[in-house]
């Protein structure tokens, strides 16, 4: 028994209202433990201890940050726009919250006798939502670092919508495939259609990996951390906000890790269902404990490139996104359509419309004019194309004495 | 009105006074950003119009294309103006508002005399029949069946319009101009070019003042310390005052 749409939008409002506070903690226990788990992975890498002494495991050590953060001055800048200033985290914040509330958790659950989806609730455009919360959270970052007015948050604001405007695109791309192949938009049956399938992340491969990738840049995470290039621009769109307001900006960035890694899950990864498990282990409540897991080696994977890869260049990874990402993607969803027409109307010769467009494509790719490149000047020209007063350079045909004792040493190994 | 739900009403007197608001303060608003703002709640008060009204696509589309695309490219604009740079409230037009106000009312009367006239007499099939096989479904089926024509003239617009966007923008360089990262580095280390950072103004000098240079070792002023727009000129007192950074 699996949900569909039309399992939706019959709770009573209690159960509602039990979603909801179940959604927003499981949130905020997230985001408390993502904190401390990448402090204590990045720690592990770089081969330190990390967060240790709140708790067990120093596991109340985010907790004891969050508290000493509400507790801290809230400082409001001279020249900021009070109401944009405030709205800004608060937009960051509900938008992050939001987007969270159709992710599938499980199959039918019972509360208090309630039968009903583990899932807030689920509609026929649900992935559209997502991507409406995370465009409008953008506005969150631009707001904030135009209000702030100084320098450094409105450059980190500027960089911050261009990149996720970008990556925008590239996600949405990515997606699409993911309809043709489900034939829906409501993340309940996309679950559904690749449990009679297979995970969308092996049929969709491409898809999959730039959906990663984009979704890494989305979420302003490194090494795709450019609005908030320490080196560069402070704290980026953050650098005049505490406090509270500052914590808020922390929670929906965390949240929206969290986000992205459950749309991976939902959309790629099969969902709350876990492969090679009896039936009985793929029921209920087991769903969101399958859930948590994927999210959580999601997560790991967030971690572990903030530990290895270093920050890309800005113009570097504006040109990847847009002259790498977004043309890949266009051509693969030009691909998948191709083969699903030809499957529906041409089944039996299908091998042969396949076959003809793989060679015509080879064909075209023989023939292509190669760009000539012009002749790579010798070592002897380019040293004589240095400017005068150069770094002096020994002569390319300098004849190093050997030194008297080196010719000793051999001698002496020699006798030896 | 048969058939409107408590919620539907609910949510159509929430929002509706929220979005003519909107429009207004779009309209009154001194501040530029402040009046792109505006226009998003507006924005967004119709897309979850659209919603309630069974278009849940359309709907979503207009959150993510008009507020989460358009409107965040106009305030890309709107923010590069700068923070104090607020609307005059003298007119430089003599009597445009009145124009403005004639000329707006008369374009409403216009496209509501035209849907009214187009809509008349229209066969209704009904929401349930023209949803019955999804509201996206069916929405695709449409635009790329009955209205395919108008739907690939439309983006051909549309790409025509980012292509010259495009070419208004692009500098034309040969293939020798081009200067990459590795060229870059080596005319940076070039003789004559110091390839370290610059010495802030200020940042070894004796006094608070940034137009005081700092100081070689050998006690001569720096002059690469100073900008250069900074026009020459006789320290004050107060600016010549030691700062006591000698440790004593």
């Amino acid at each position: 028994m699996n949900p569909t749409l039309a399992d939706f939008g019959k709770d009573v409002w209690w159960i509602v209202l039990i979603k909801i506070v179940a959604v927003f903690v499981f949130l905020v226990v997230m985001t408390l433990f993502t904190i401390w788990y990448e402090r204590r992975v990045v720690a592990r890498m770089q081969v330190r201890p990390g967060p240790n002494r709140h708790g067990p495991f120093g596991l109340l050590q985010s907790l004891a940050d969050g508290l000493k953060l509400a507790f801290k001055e809230d400082i409001m800048p001279l020249k900021a726009d009070r109401v944009v200033f405030f709205l800004a985290p608060v937009i960051s914040t509900v938008c992050a919250f939001t987007a969270f509330a159709i992710m599938p958790f499980g199959p039918f659950v019972s509360i208090f006798g309630q039968r009903t989806p583990l899932q807030l609730t689920d509609i026929p455009v649900a992935v559209l939502l997502v991507l409406a919360t995370s465009g409008l959270g953008i506005y969150g970052i631009v707001l904030s670092g135009w209000a702030s007015g100084s320098t450094y948050p409105l450059l980190g604001g500027l960089r911050s919508s261009a990149q996720m405007i970008s990556y925008e695109v590239a996600m949405g791309l990515s997606i699409v495939a993911v309809f043709m192949s489900a034939g829906t938009m409501s993340t309940s049956e996309i679950v559904t259609k690749q449990a009679d399938s297979n995970w969308y992340a092996i049929l969709l491969l491409p898809s999959f990996v730039i959906y990663a990738i984009s979704a890494v840049g989305e979420t302003n995470r490194a090494p795709f951390d450019l609005p908030e290039a320490e080196s560069e621009l402070v704290g980026g769109f953050h650098t005049e906000y505490s406090s509270l307001k500052f914590a808020l900006f922390f929670l929906a960035e965390y949240i929206n890790m969290v986000t992205v890694s459950g749309l991976a899950v939902t959309l790629f990864l099969g969902g709350w269902r876990m492969p090679f498990l009896p039936d009985w282990l793929n029921q209920g409540w087991w769903g969101a404990l399958w859930f948590t897991i994927k999210v959580l080696i999601l997560l790991f994977m967030f971690v572990w490139l903030r530990g290895t890869l270093p920050r890309l260049r800005y113009d570097q990874f504006m040109k990847f996104g847009w002259k790498v990402l977004i043309p890949a993607n266009l051509v693969w969803i030009l691909v998948l359509a191709g083969v699903k027409t030809v499957n529906a109307h041409a089944p039996q010769q299908r091998w042969y419309w396949i076959g003809g467009a793989f060679a015509l494509v080879l064909l075209a790719a023989i023939f292509w004019p190669s760009k000539k490149d012009s002749p790579k000047p010798t070592l002897e020209q380019e040293v004589a194309a240095r400017p005068a007063g150069s770094f002096p350079v020994p002569p390319l045909d300098l004849q190093v004495p050997v030194s008297p004792r080196a010719q000793r040493i051999t001698a002496e190994r020699e006798v030896v | 009105m048969s058939g409107v739900e408590t919620g539907e009403a609910v949510a159509f007197f929430l929002l509706a006074p929220l979005s003519v608001i909107g429009a207004l303060g779009m309209v009154m608003a001194r501040n530029a950003v402040h009046s792109a703002l505006w226009l998003v709640l507006t924005m967004l008060s119709l897309g979850v119009f659209y919603i309630v009204q069974a278009g849940p696509f359309i709907g979503m589309v207009q959150i993510i294309v008009y507020t989460g695309a358009i409107m965040m490219l106009f305030l890309f604009v709107l923010m590069l103006v700068g923070r104090d740079a607020s609307d005059s409230v003298i007119e430089t037009l003599r009597g445009q508002r009145v124009v403005a106000i004639v000329l707006g009312v008369g374009l409403a009367g216009l496209l509501g005399l035209g849907t009214y006239r187009a809509t008349q007499g229209l066969a209704v099939t009904g929401l349930d029949e023209a949803n019955k096989a999804g509201n996206v479904q069916g929405l695709a089926r449409l635009i790329f069946t009955n209205y395919v024509f108008a739907f690939e003239v439309t983006s051909a617009l549309l790409i025509t319009a980012a292509v010259g966007a495009m070419i208004l923008a692009h500098v034309e360089r040969r293939r020798g101009e081009r200067v990459g990262q590795a060229a870059k580095m080596r005319e940076r280390f070039l003789p004559g070019n110091y390839p370290g950072p610059k010495a802030g103004p200020g940042v070894y000098a004796t006094s608070t003042s940034v137009a005081t240079p700092a100081k070689l070792p050998d006690g001569s002023p720096a002059p690469r310390s100073i900008s250069p727009i900074l026009p020459t000129r006789e320290l004050t007192a107060a600016e010549k005052a030691n700062k006591h950074t000698e440790g004593r």
